[in-house]
């Protein structure tokens, strides 16, 4: 769960004199160095510095009386200098120690400037101006006064840049209006190529209120925007421009997908903003209350968008202008006469901290169970330990060197594994990802001696359970398939089909000891005896036979599969899934492989459903008949139009249904049973009545 | 009004009498049961098996053997006496010394025209039927042993009789035993043991059956003397048998409290003729001995040491459509009860003695369902011992409480009841001459006058003194009945008087006139419980087949109400109740409620709802929370007082029946 923290007031400013409603004092607010210092540009004529920890400014810079900035300061940091412009033509450019900005560095261009970007952490600052083009600022100030071409066209204006670096990138982002009409421009400074795409037009024309861009992976950068109607959209935008658009300037349209619908009420909102915290937050400034709309719009929210959900609401004092910057985990809102800055805190989005279920999203080690590490803390995880295998993979020790360093981690005297775990995690990554490949390297013992740790989960080491599957090491896959709780059902399934299709006698042969069931899977056919539970027949009454004679010899009671083949699958019975998950898999089953499994739940089944079983049941890894059951089902429900075609296992089918149709019947008489059973309990005891009583009766 | 505060009584300590005998009118339909307190019951089978009349017993009188002889009922008992019955005025009408020692059985030839008792001294001796007495004919050859049984062939020229060891065949007219069949012991250690002939049955075929002590049904050729088959039944006796009309049935009773039924049938069907006594069906019904049996068309009637009488119809001669009455009957179908509704005050009234209660008082009010503490516990007031030898048969108490009166065949005896705080004083008034006896004794409402029916159905009444009663007039019906009164009801506001008889008349009296005021139409039958409306003038009447009809006294005619009872007609689930209503009282606040109760519940029927149709019982709300009631009244602050007398109790004072062998036990 998200989080706002109290926020405290970072400075104050006067109202701009020129738009009292909708523009407060705040020109920008650009990051300055390190995470700690912000360069607050104010809309008279005053760039401050400001240490954001300790709230008190550590310089400050203004122009002239009659001179105005135009643009907010940036601080370049490869050059250490700030960078403004003043009357939207002179680029000034000063560092900390110059006390007097007129005494600084400035030239004139020869156009209007928008705005200077600099992408943090390095790089080059990059102009933007007010028609369009761009230029680095490098070469730009050996001569100030070139001409600028004209991007935009006629009453085209630019309403929002902001600059990205995208991977060795440095990109510029500018939207523009032009007749009611909105376009986005992607200039890369690199290749100096341009993009130019058209926004769908929202319905009633109007106009996006903010915008936010940040970079995503594999030169996707996202956009995201607000509509005073409270629609949050988002767009990508891809930094390499596709070959189709290369020659011409072709406007493409940019495809959205709606992220949010903020309740606005009766109003559209005037001034908000949303911006991207991280992949799956955004803050959302100047909009109604969620659950309240009627309760005014000075309301800070941050949304998770994968769920959807309400992350956290903070009420702001004083008017705010739906401005909202954020850098390094604080956020900066101007409202009222002053700026406030909210640290907050959005931690990894799960379901659960996503509907509030996670008690102390900050201490997940505490929660989280300890035969599965978090994933915060494997993959966010502080700094985990080198492991030091992996250093030594780089100078390929053999097999057996690397089974002795493992031993050391794995050896119990260790305590608080729970703290390896991260560690032990990696590790068997890179032995697992060593063991792909170099198939010599496979060490089934040192693994399945991590697996027995239980601090592995498959989400950890996802390549460990195909990669037994591939060595047909089937014993570490059961041992796999116990003590990871996290399977995802794709790999089940592919567990199940190898284990149905491996030969009897290999997998005989390798396999580990049964357990669990398997164990009463060897009796031999012939000792089975004609069982009849509770009047009982499995096979089924022979009068309900519609074609007795097409029903094969009962096989009811023989195991199809070996005792070993048998653990393998009932691992498989006991693993957790998800139904709906499970079965587009499950289609994947040849139907060779769907009778032989089919069989062996008939004879679980069966087995189950007698009395040896109920003996059984302290073997903890033997599959309930619920499960048993839940397969059977899924089985069928996805295969179902296969089997009834298929001849062979029309017997299956037929004693399946007389078997299932017994127990229903069974279960019913029961159920009449248990009825009548339960007047015992309504009989009414007869009360001790003495030779003399006065009650109270009630006839009608 | 749904809400009702009970006393739920349990003290009242009836025991119901075993039964000794028991014999069968075929032309009446009636059934007479003899008590071994000496009690005998008449029961009209016609007539839902209801108990038309009960003949109080005697002290140092028993029932040992009833018989029917041409519409008469005779009794013989161990005192050595031969009882006629009055069965109009419920009494004995005489008796003959038989002169003989205690008679253990008497029989009455198919004819009608001779009785047959056998002695303790071993001799068999006739009596001839007379207009109004018996007079000894002759003796039979005598035997050495008691005579047990007796059983005549139905040309009435023979006599089986049953004694120790042997059965003896006699000829009436010269006297002497023509046929001797010695019956054998049981054997084991038992075999010194004398058998005993329980029971034994003359057909017309000349066979003999015989039911012995040891267990055995044993089936004789009565001119030969020869056993033709013999059917061991049980361990124990077989007590008592009974043929039914067309002999071809037989039902057989044990001591372990069995019913076996035997048939007279082919046993191969290529030979239709040759027909044998086979063993059919066994009817669990009692727990003990079984002592008498009848064997109707339709039905068995069995009773025994366990006081109940059980009824159970033979199912394959269930005719489609038709009921039969099937149950057991323990309680009288009259009330036992008095209740004094002002004053709160029960009185019991067993055979020897009469007890007087207070009710208790509960602690406030609670809600439906639960049980409240008790204030103060039901007190007995007076233990009141009967004088003389005759069983009390009616008593009653004045709604206030302040009189108390009963009744057996020779005496009428009054009594005020006086209260002070905690004491109570009995002070007995005398009543004139002219009242002997009594049938049903009565107070009116306001506890000023006595009403006792006397011979002929006709009502005596007297007001009440405090020193003494002053016969007032006599009431006589305009009828032609000379039966006794069973019911009489005086209505709340002291001008009617109704009278129900065992003929199913009832008559209405206006008092302020003391006059007869009419007869309602006679209804086929017998009522079996009857009220007068407090403020209605309306009579309202149960008869034994469940029917109710109100008659309104004023108008003489049937009220609107009871005409559409009557053409849509009662439920069939109340119609078939196995039970009489004995009681019907009306609330004093809602005067539309009746309240209605037999043994298994009571009901109150609300006569505001006749609209909808009453055949789904909606006007009757039953309430089966009490069980085994012997009255169910209504105090006047509207409390109810329940008498219930669990089945339990009764068993457990019963003596204890033969042992049998039980699983683990």
């Amino acid at each position: 769960m998200a989080t706002l923290y109290e926020g405290y007031t970072l400075c104050r400013f006067e109202k701009s004199p020129q738009n009292k409603t909708f523009n407060s004092g705040i020109h920008g607010i650009e990051l300055e160095g390190d995470t700690d210092h912000v360069v607050v540009t104010d809309s008279a004529r005053s760039v401050t510095l400001y240490k954001v920890s300790d709230q008190k400014p550590l310089g400050s810079w203004a122009v002239k009386q009659g001179q105005i900035l135009s643009c907010p300061a940036v601080y370049n940091t490869g050059t250490k200098e700030y960078v403004t412009v003043s009357d939207s033509k002179v680029i000034r450019i000063w560092k900390a120690e110059d006390l007097l900005l007129d005494k600084a560095f400035k030239a004139t261009l020869s156009s209007n400037v928008w705005r200077v970007h600099c992408i943090p952490g390095g790089g080059e600052a990059a102009v933007l101006f007010a028609q369009g083009a761009v230029r680095l600022l490098d070469t730009l100030l050996t001569a100030p006064q070139q001409p600028i071409e004209e991007v935009l066209g006629q009453q085209e204006t630019i309403r929002w840049s902001a600059s990205v670096a995208a991977e060795t990138q440095h990109v510029v982002i500018f939207s523009t209006e032009q007749k009611g009409s909105h376009f986005l421009y992607v200039q890369s400074l690199k290749s100096n190529s341009r993009q130019k795409f058209h926004l769908e037009p929202e319905d009633g024309g109007l106009a996006p209120l903010s915008f936010s861009a940040c970079y995503r992976k594999h030169g996707i950068i996202s956009l995201l925007y607000l509509y005073p109607n409270g629609r949050v959209y988002q767009s990508a935008v891809s930094v390499h421009r596709p070959p189709a658009v290369e020659e011409a300037g072709l406007v493409v349209p940019l495809p959205r997908t709606q992220l949010l619908c903020l309740t606005v009420g009766a109003n559209l909102l005037k001034a908000a903003s949303a911006l991207f915290l991280d992949e799956d937050h955004i803050a959302v400034v100047g909009a109604p209350h969620p659950t309240a709309p009627g309760t005014g719009t000075n309301f800070l929210c941050i949304w998770n968008t994968n769920f959807q959900t309400l992350q956290a609401v903070k009420e702001m004092s004083g008017q705010l202008y739906g401005q909202l910057w954020c850098y390094a985990g604080r956020l900066f809102i101007p409202n009222g006469c002053s700026l406030t800055v909210i640290p907050y805190e959005c931690p990894k989005s799960s379901l659960a901290s996503a509907l509030g279920k996670l008690k102390n999203a900050g201490a997940e080690d505490t929660t989280v169970p300890a035969c599965v590490p978090s994933w915060n803390s494997i993959f966010d995880g502080e700094t985990p330990p080198p492991p030091a295998p992996k250093k030594r993979s780089r100078s390929t020790p053999s097999a057996s060197e690397v089974q002795k360093e493992v031993e050391a981690p794995l050896s119990p005297a260790i305590p608080a594994r729970e703290q390896q775990q991260p560690s032990l995690g990696q590790l068997s990554c890179s032995l697992v990802s060593r063991s792909v490949a170099d198939p010599t390297f496979y060490d089934p013992d040192t693994l399945a001696a991590m697996v027995r740790t239980r601090c592995l989960c498959h989400s950890m080491c996802p390549e460990l359970l195909p990669l037994a599957l591939e060595m047909r090491d089937y014993p570490l896959a059961q041992l796999c398939l116990q003590s990871f709780q996290d399977v995802p059902e794709s790999v089940t399934c592919c567990c199940l089909k190898t284990f149905l299709s491996a030969p009897d006698d290999h997998v005989e042969t390798t396999s580990r000891k049964p357990g669990g069931l398997s164990s009463n899977v060897g009796i031999p056919a012939s000792q089975e005896r004609d069982t009849k539970l509770n009047g009982f027949n499995p096979a089924g009454e022979p009068g309900d036979h519609d074609h007795p004679e097409e029903t094969p010899s009962r096989p009811v009671h023989t195991c199809p599969v070996g005792p070993r083949k048998a653990a393998l699958l009932d691992e498989i019975l006991q693993t957790a899934h998800t139904d709906a998950y499970l079965l587009p898999h499950l289609k994947d089953l040849s139907p060779q492989q769907v009778m032989l499994f089919l069989q062996y739940m008939q004879f679980l089944y069966v087995k189950l459903s007698t009395q040896e079983c109920i003996e059984q049941k302290d073997t903890s890894r033997a599959p309930t008949l619920t499960q048993v059951m839940d397969w059977v089902c899924l089985l069928l429900d996805a295969h179902f139009t296969v089997l009834v075609m298929t001849p062979e296992a029309r017997g299956l089918l037929v004693n399946l249904h007389h078997f299932v149709k017994s127990q229903v019947k069974l279960f019913s008489e029961l159920g009449k049973l248990e009825g009548s059973l339960q007047e015992i309990h309504n009989m009414r005891e007869e009360k001790q009545i003495g030779q003399y009583s006065i009650q109270v009766i009630q006839l009608f | 009004m749904g809400e009702f505060k009970v006393h739920r009584v349990r003290f009242f300590d009836y025991m119901p009498s075993g039964i000794r005998a028991m014999a069968f009118n075929g032309a009446t339909e009636r059934l007479a049961v003899g008590r071994a307190d000496g009690t005998v019951e008449i029961f009209n089978l016609a007539d839902n098996f209801f108990q038309e009349k009960v003949i109080p017993g005697q002290d140092g009188r028993t029932v040992e053997s009833l018989c029917w002889a041409s519409g008469r009922l005779f009794s013989t008992g161990l005192s050595g006496e031969l009882v006629e019955y009055d069965l109009e005025n419920l009494r004995s009408k005489y008796t003959v010394e038989v002169y003989g020692g205690p008679v253990w059985t008497v029989s009455s030839n198919r004819q009608g025209t001779h009785l047959a008792v056998g002695c303790e001294d071993g001799t068999v001796k006739i009596f001839e039927l007379l207009e109004d007495s018996v007079q000894f004919e002759k003796n039979l050859d005598r035997l050495k042993n008691r005579i047990l049984s007796l059983s005549w062939h139905p040309s009435g020229a023979q006599i089986a009789a049953g004694t120790l060891d042997m059965i003896r065949v006699f000829d009436v007219n010269s006297g002497r035993a023509t046929q001797r069949m010695v019956v054998d012991r049981a054997v084991g250690t038992s075999k010194k043991k004398e058998v005993v002939v329980w029971a034994v049955v003359f057909l017309s075929d000349n066979t003999i059956i015989s039911g012995d002590s040891a267990g055995k049904v044993q089936v004789w050729d009565g001119q030969m003397g020869t056993l033709i088959r013999t059917h061991l039944v049980t361990k124990w006796d077989v007590l008592a048998l009974s043929l039914s009309q067309d002999e071809s049935s037989l039902l057989a009773g044990t001591s372990e409290g069995n019913v076996v039924q035997f048939k007279f049938m082919p046993t191969n069907m290529d030979r239709p003729d040759d027909k044998e006594w086979v063993r059919t069906m066994t009817l669990k019904s009692h727990t003990h001995d079984v002592r008498a049996l009848v064997h109707t068309d339709t039905v068995a009637v069995s009773g025994g040491v366990d006081t109940q009488l059980v009824v159970r119809p033979f199912m394959d001669k269930v005719i489609r459509g038709r009921r039969e009455y099937h149950g057991k009957i323990t309680f009288p179908h009259r009330s036992l009860v008095s209740c004094a509704k002002k004053a709160g005050i029960l009185l019991f009234q067993f055979p020897e003695r009469l007890e007087l209660w207070r009710l208790g008082e509960s602690k406030g009010d609670g809600r439906p369902g639960e049980t409240l503490t008790v204030k103060r516990k039901p007190e007995a007031l007076v233990h009141l011992k009967r004088k003389g030898d005759d069983h009390i048969c009616c008593s009653a108490l004045s709604p206030c409480g302040g009189w108390l009166a009963y009744a057996s065949v020779s005496s009428v005896r009054l009594f005020q009841l006086q209260h002070a705080d905690d004491s109570i004083a009995i002070t007995k008034v005398k009543l004139p001459k002219v009242l002997r006896w009594a049938n049903q004794l009565c107070f009116s409402a306001d506890s000023s006058r006595l009403f006792a029916s006397f011979s002929q159905s006709s009502v005596l009444v007297f007001d009440l003194g405090s020193s003494e009663a002053k016969y007032v007039h006599t009431l006589v019906p305009k009828s032609v009945s000379r039966q006794a009164v069973h019911l009489m009801s005086a209505s709340d506001d002291g001008k009617w008087l109704a009278t129900a008889n065992s003929d199913c008349e009832v008559h209405v009296y206006n008092l302020s006139k003391l006059e007869y005021h009419c007869t309602v139409p006679v209804y086929n039958s017998c009522p079996s419980a009857m009220a007068i409306h407090p403020t209605g003038s309306n009579l309202v009447m149960v008869h034994a087949d469940h029917q109710i009809f109100e008659y309104s006294l004023e108008q003489k005619e049937y009220t609107e109400w009871s005409r559409t009872l009557q053409r849509e007609g009662l439920h069939s689930s109340w119609l078939n109740r196995a039970t009489p209503v004995t009681h019907v009282s009306f609330s004093g606040r809602n005067p539309d409620h009746m309240i209605l109760h037999d043994v298994n519940m009571f009901c109150i029927i609300d006569k505001s709802l006749e609209q909808t149709r009453i055949k789904h019982s909606h006007a009757f709300k039953i309430c089966e929370l009490f069980k085994n009631l012997l009255c169910v009244g209504l105090l006047e602050d509207h409390s109810l007082v329940a008498v219930e007398r669990p089945l339990l109790d009764i068993t457990t004072r019963l003596p204890a029946p033969v042992r049998q062998k039980k699983f683990a036990t």
